[in-house]
């Protein structure tokens, strides 16, 4: 597309999209937006799942053979870069749009399946393995015997607002958001709304934060905008930083325009002409993506002086931060983009009183940001009638572990955890029963498979010790070891806390060294050791509960989550570990015991040369033992014996 | 705004704005701290201050939380107690078990909480990955692995000093508190001055001990053992031992000196007087040339450093007088014991200082050609203290010793240099008299006095009218240093202490320094101005005979090799 006509696209696009919002268009409008949507085309084009998910599956290399395979047949096609649509794995995903015929997706693309694939869209039939759904558009020829998307189980229960677009439009082309409305809210916002009033509908809406601790967004931004001051900021936090979370990822790399649209409306609400969004380093594409598209709406008009000729002005900028889990916490947060340490600060006063470099600060989580142009743009009631009482709206979810399906949903509040695991996520992978279902993040909790009732919702989850905020929800197959899932955690949030306060550092360490005690086996043991670590066992609980009682920010005061909830509910599985030093999952290698079937050792003597303890005894081609006294359950006569001899129990 | 709030059940009036510890400090409801420092912001890192306030589900943390109206407020409930003995359990979980053997013994505020929150067990075992103790600086010694990281340190050397030499490293249970590349405390950041000592809870940080050397020079054949002593030292020794603040401190303390092997005492003072006539002919001739003003005073070590390590282009407006203790260490080598057929290399020097950064000084200067330092070991005024009480001094059965040398007599103008701006006062009254002949009137300059941080004056001279600044706290001389470099302000000498409010409160007076006992200190200091004769350097008749016998005049070019010296920009690794 040349110069010109990406500015006649524009100047058609302000003027007719973004500055009408009756949503009424004459026919030539239609017809031009009809093209612009790609709702007609005149040539095919594929699409490619482009988020970091898709290129770690190798999108990469499938967008390489598709551009080979149109070369080699000189097929004339659109290539679009799109986010992720949430199935992540299911990536590659590629679909394919011939004109008028529906735009279908196929799942798995990867590169060596391309050219196959390719070659039967081309003509018209389909690889049904590959073939994940087709998009419903009324105008559009259905492919036969192929699911509309939305009908998958997978997408069936979601409702998809802040979503919308993502996996669907191109995030480098500013066209596409604005084409479907985008930038529409800013404009009636600045133009039609004052600040108070925007507080007020956000308030009405009873949006409450998505990051965490779920304070009511139109609250927090009247305290900042009846703060004084002559200097105002506002921070997308997209500092996402928990193992398994990655809703802010998907959002940036799905829906650039979206975050910076409701961050606009946010500093408008509040009185800041600065923004800031702060997200970890390691988030590559994110940032290409967010750099490209601030330059899009600069460009626009959309960011920078002067707004629409309101007079609002607003300069956003990125800042990276190194990946610190407790640079999430606003307080955090903020040190870390003053320059200095990230570390959390006694709240009160609150950063919407006295934040970023002593000024009245907002800091917004990314999702929270990109609700905000859909209130404006439908009104509160309409957000106020998704979700249930309390819990306003829909979240985005992620979901990962042992579950059939896994990747970023948004589902409307209220859902039971147990829709999600069953009908969205598919049920258990390989028919193996589920155990646990862990939620919030590091340091969520785990619920066991008859408290699955629960809905989600910030009262609901709290009621059960979870914060709805931390998005992350593992599916947890029998195979996990529930003791070492808490060591795991306690070992990260330990590692990631910042240091300052003692209950945190101290007591996070030392609940890990409890909890180490227990998965380990010391070479020689004493029932004296039991008995220490059944008291150390009693120390969790008591330590638990200072540390909950005293930690100065959320890191701290959640940290014994996991390891409160899983004793609460997995408590035989503690004892076995204490007093029989068993894991019945198998995951704690130390407490592993390994016997040899003498039906099916031949004597080949392998495992006995390998064992560095010389815990193995045996004539050649006669069958062989383990000394159980010596044996400290490495495993490694398991993975060298070719004859699945070894076991364990 | 007053209101009422309920602590332990009672009634209790508070003010908006107030800390929740504001309110129980007022009523005298003691909370245990690590962490907290008396005008500092509160960081709530220790979390021994918390409180239990109805209606928050957590523990508050009463050093930071502002009062609200509804609050009803338990200090000392068992879930308050309980929180409190598990934190100090957890600290001690990798604690050194060696309180016998450590230098803080009996004064460590982490033993203290342990005891009164009665710690009888080490619930939590852990094992820290060893870390060797930091000996590399002069002055300061770090054990880490006693640190509780309070963070009390790095806010002072950051604050107060305005250095910030050290801070945290490492995240998690993996923080220390460490140096640039965590290279030891010799960085070219560290002034030295010892206050991060005065404020750390447990044996992490002290000074490097010269207590040993001392005592073996005390008993080795053939040597001469002297003391000298700051002008801060007796106060100090009469509060730690409860003895009346007048002047027979001196001789009771000059008694215990010689009873405990010392041949001669000197009261450094002299060499102060020494200071001010040097001093003081300098800025005379600066200020004929009107060359290198504003000058910047020497006295103090840590200042010295700063400027060499730090400020290098200030060198030239530092006076090159040597500081009263290289002067006093100098005289009693080259010219007191010698005229008494001492060996300089037989003499062993020894002061006694209020200040940690002077045992870095006493290493800077050697006599000509030789391997004699003109002092050969610096102790702190905690060092003298633990001697005495290592020595069996009971001051009561002391008999006050008068003076014996002829080389005691010092004028008041040289105690003055204890208090920040009392240097500076000194100063001028010789300055003045130098340079109209007449004596300055009144002698007290009042505006140099008092516990502040930063303290101004102009004096007329003559026709002149010069303006002079006392700073104090090394963190408040970078505005005025930016100000000069800015080619701004009109002044002509600057008076810098890194302590704040000077020697009184040195990094190595006793610890837990508070208000109270600054201005004991500081009127003791007074005091000795009120009542002396002598009141100005160059009354002094020790003057007269050291000018006529032993020295040029003033800031000649004799005395520029015997008590002055150049100092040069220093790169530390």
């Amino acid at each position: 597309m040349s110069a010109s006509t990406t500015l006649k696209i524009t100047e058609f696009l302000v003027e007719k999209v973004v500055k009408n919002y009756s949503g009424f268009y004459d026919k030539g409008t239609a017809e031009l937006l009809a093209q612009i949507k790609r709702e007609k085309v005149t040539r095919p084009v594929i699409y490619i799942g482009m988020g970091t998910c898709g290129l770690v599956a190798g999108a990469g290399k499938t967008m390489k053979a598709v551009e080979n395979y149109l070369e080699e047949n000189k097929l004339d096609a659109e290539i679009i870069k799109v986010g992720c649509i949430g199935l992540c794995s299911a990536e590659p995903i590629m679909d394919v749009q011939l004109p008028g015929k529906a735009r279908i997706s196929f799942q798995h693309a990867t590169e060596e399946k391309v050219e196959d694939l390719l070659n039967a869209v081309f003509h018209h039939t389909l690889m049904h393995d590959n073939s994940l759904g087709q998009y419903r558009f009324s105008s559009h020829e259905d492919w036969p015997g192929l699911p509309y998307i939305e009908q998958l189980p997978f997408f069936a229960s979601q409702r998809r607002i802040v979503l919308r677009n993502a996996g669907i439009i191109s995030p480098l082309s500013i066209h596409d958001y604005m084409a479907r409305g985008g930038y529409r809210s800013l404009f009636k916002t600045v133009l039609n709304y004052t600040p108070e009033k925007v507080c007020e509908i956000i308030d009405q809406s009873e949006l409450r934060g998505r990051a965490g601790g779920g304070y009511p967004t139109g609250k927090k931004w009247l305290v900042a905008l009846n703060t004084g001051s002559d200097q105002k900021y506002l921070i997308c936090n997209a500092d996402e930083s928990d193992p398994g979370a990655y809703m802010d990822r998907t959002l940036l790399e799905g829906d650039p325009h979206r975050v910076i649209e409701g961050m606009a409306i946010a500093a408008y609400a509040i009185g800041a002409n600065k923004a800031f969004i702060y997200l970890r380093s390691d988030y590559k594409q994110s940032i290409l993506l967010l750099q490209h598209a601030l330059l899009e709406a600069r460009t626009c008009g959309f960011l920078g002086e002067n707004i629409f000729g309101s007079g609002f002005n607003l300069s956003v900028f990125i800042r990276q931060g190194a990946g610190a889990f407790v640079c999430g916490e606003e307080t955090a947060l903020i040190s870390s983009l003053e320059g200095s340490r990230g570390i959390p600060h006694e709240k009160p006063p609150f950063p919407a009183e006295k934040g970023l470099l002593g000024h009245p600060t907002i800091v917004n989580n990314v999702e929270t940001l990109a609700n905000i142009p859909p209130i404006l743009e439908n009104g509160p009631s309409w957000f106020k009638a998704i979700g249930k009482k309390g819990s306003t709206g829909t979240k985005v979810i992620c979901i990962t572990g042992n579950g059939v399906h896994t990747g970023v949903v948004e589902i409307p509040m209220g859902i039971k955890i147990s829709d999600i695991v069953y009908s969205i996520a598919g049920g258990i992978k390989n028919d193996k029963k589920l155990k646990a279902v862990q939620l919030g993040g590091p340091a969520g909790i785990c619920i066991p498979p008859k408290d699955l009732d629960v809905e989600i919702g910030y009262d609901s989850l709290e009621e059960i010790g979870a914060s709805t905020g931390l998005g992350g929800l593992i599916i947890l197959d029998e195979d996990t070891c529930m003791v070492n899932l808490s060591k795991y955690f306690m070992d990260f949030l330990q590692k990631e806390s910042c240091g300052k306060c003692i209950p945190c550092r101290e007591g996070t360490k030392r609940m890990l060294e409890i909890l180490e005690g227990i998965t380990r086996r010391p070479k020689e043991e004493s029932s004296h050791e039991t008995l220490e670590r059944f008291k150390g066992v009693v120390q969790l609980e008591n330590l638990a509960e200072v540390i909950r009682d005293t930690s100065l920010c959320g890191l701290g005061q959640n940290a014994s989550n996991p390891v409160l909830s899983s004793l609460k509910w997995f408590r035989e599985e503690y004892e076995e570990h204490i007093f029989d030093r068993k894991c019945q999952a198998g995951v704690c290698h130390d407490l592993r015991t390994f016997y040899i079937d003498v039906e099916l050792c031949n004597g080949c003597n392998v495992c006995q040369k390998k064992c560095p303890e010389n815990a193995i005894i045996g004539s050649v081609k006669m069958p062989h033992f383990i000394i159980e006294s010596k044996c400290t359950g490495c495993g490694i006569c398991f993975d060298s014996c070719k004859f699945s001899a070894i076991y364990f129990k | 705004m007053q209101f009422d709030i309920e602590i332990n059940d009672e009634h209790v009036t508070a003010k908006r704005g107030e800390t929740i510890k504001n309110v129980l400090d007022r009523i005298g409801i003691k909370v245990p701290t690590l962490c907290y420092m008396n005008g500092f912001s509160p960081t709530g890192s220790c979390r021994m201050c918390v409180v239990e306030v109805d209606g928050i589900p957590g523990l508050v943390p009463s050093c930071s939380h502002l009062v609200e109206e509804w609050m009803k407020i338990k200090t000392h409930s068992p879930r308050v107690i309980k929180a409190r003995k598990t934190l100090i359990e957890l600290l001690l979980a990798s604690h050194p078990n060696d309180c016998l053997y450590c230098e803080k013994n009996g004064q460590c505020e982490l033993q203290v909480l342990a005891s009164e929150l009665q710690v009888r067990e080490r619930k939590y075992q852990s094992k820290r990955t060893p870390i060797q103790i930091d000996k590399i600086c002069p002055s300061i010694e770090r054990d880490p692995a006693k640190c509780v990281l309070c963070e009390r340190c790095v806010r002072v050397c950051n604050e107060i000093i305005g250095v910030g030499a050290i801070d945290i490293i490492g995240r998690g249970s993996e923080s220390r508190i460490g140096t640039t590349y965590n290279k030891g405390l010799n960085v070219k950041a560290c002034v030295k001055c010892g206050q991060c000592i005065q404020v750390c809870p447990t044996g992490a940080l002290t000074e490097k001990q010269s207590f040993q050397a001392v005592m073996e020079a005390l008993n080795k054949p053939g040597l001469f053992p002297v003391l000298q002593f700051s002008p801060t030292v007796p106060a100090a020794i009469a509060e730690e031992f409860n003895l009346k603040t007048n002047k027979d401190v001196l001789n009771l303390l000059r008694a215990a000196l010689k009873k405990m092997g010392f041949r001669q005492v000197f009261d450094t003072s002299m060499a102060a007087d020494l200071n001010i006539m040097e001093e003081a002919a300098e800025f005379i001739d600066r200020l004929k040339s009107q060359k290198d003003l504003p000058l910047f005073t020497s006295c103090c070590p840590s200042w010295v450093h700063f400027v060499e390590a730090l400020r290098p282009g200030f060198l030239p407006k530092l006076s090159t007088t040597l500081p009263p203790q290289q002067i006093m260490g100098r005289l009693i080598k080259q010219y007191i014991t010698s005229s008494a057929g001492q060996k300089p290399e037989d003499v062993y020097v020894v002061s006694v200082m209020p200040c940690t950064a002077k045992k870095d000084e006493a290493g800077k200067d050697y006599l000509k050609d030789s391997e004699t330092r003109f002092v050969d070991a610096v102790i702190t005024t905690r060092e003298l203290i633990k001697m005495i009480r290592l020595m069996g001094i009971d001051f009561s059965g002391l008999e006050p010793e008068p003076n014996d040398s002829s080389f005691s007599i010092r004028s008041s103008a040289s105690k003055l240099f204890g208090v920040a701006g009392g240097h500076l006062e000194g100063l001028i009254r010789t300055i003045h008299f130098n340079l109209t002949g007449q004596e300055l009137s009144p002698l007290k300059l009042t505006d140099l006095r008092g516990l502040k941080t930063r303290k101004e004056t102009r004096i007329r001279l003559g026709k002149q009218l010069i303006n002079v600044v006392s700073v104090s706290g090394l963190a408040n001389i970078k505005s005025i240093l930016d100000e000069i470099e800015a080619g701004k302000g009109d002044v002509h000498i600057i008076e810098v202490m890194a302590c704040p409010y000077g020697c009184i409160n040195g990094g190595g007076q006793p610890k837990g320094s508070d208000e109270k006992s600054l201005k004991g200190r500081m009127k003791v200091i007074y005091d000795v101005d009120e009542e002396e004769i002598i009141k100005v350097a160059h009354k002094n008749p020790i003057m007269t005979g050291l000018y006529e016998k032993f020295l040029d005049r003033p800031n000649s070019d004799r005395n520029k090799e015997l008590l002055h010296v150049l100092r040069n920009s220093i790169e530390i690794q």
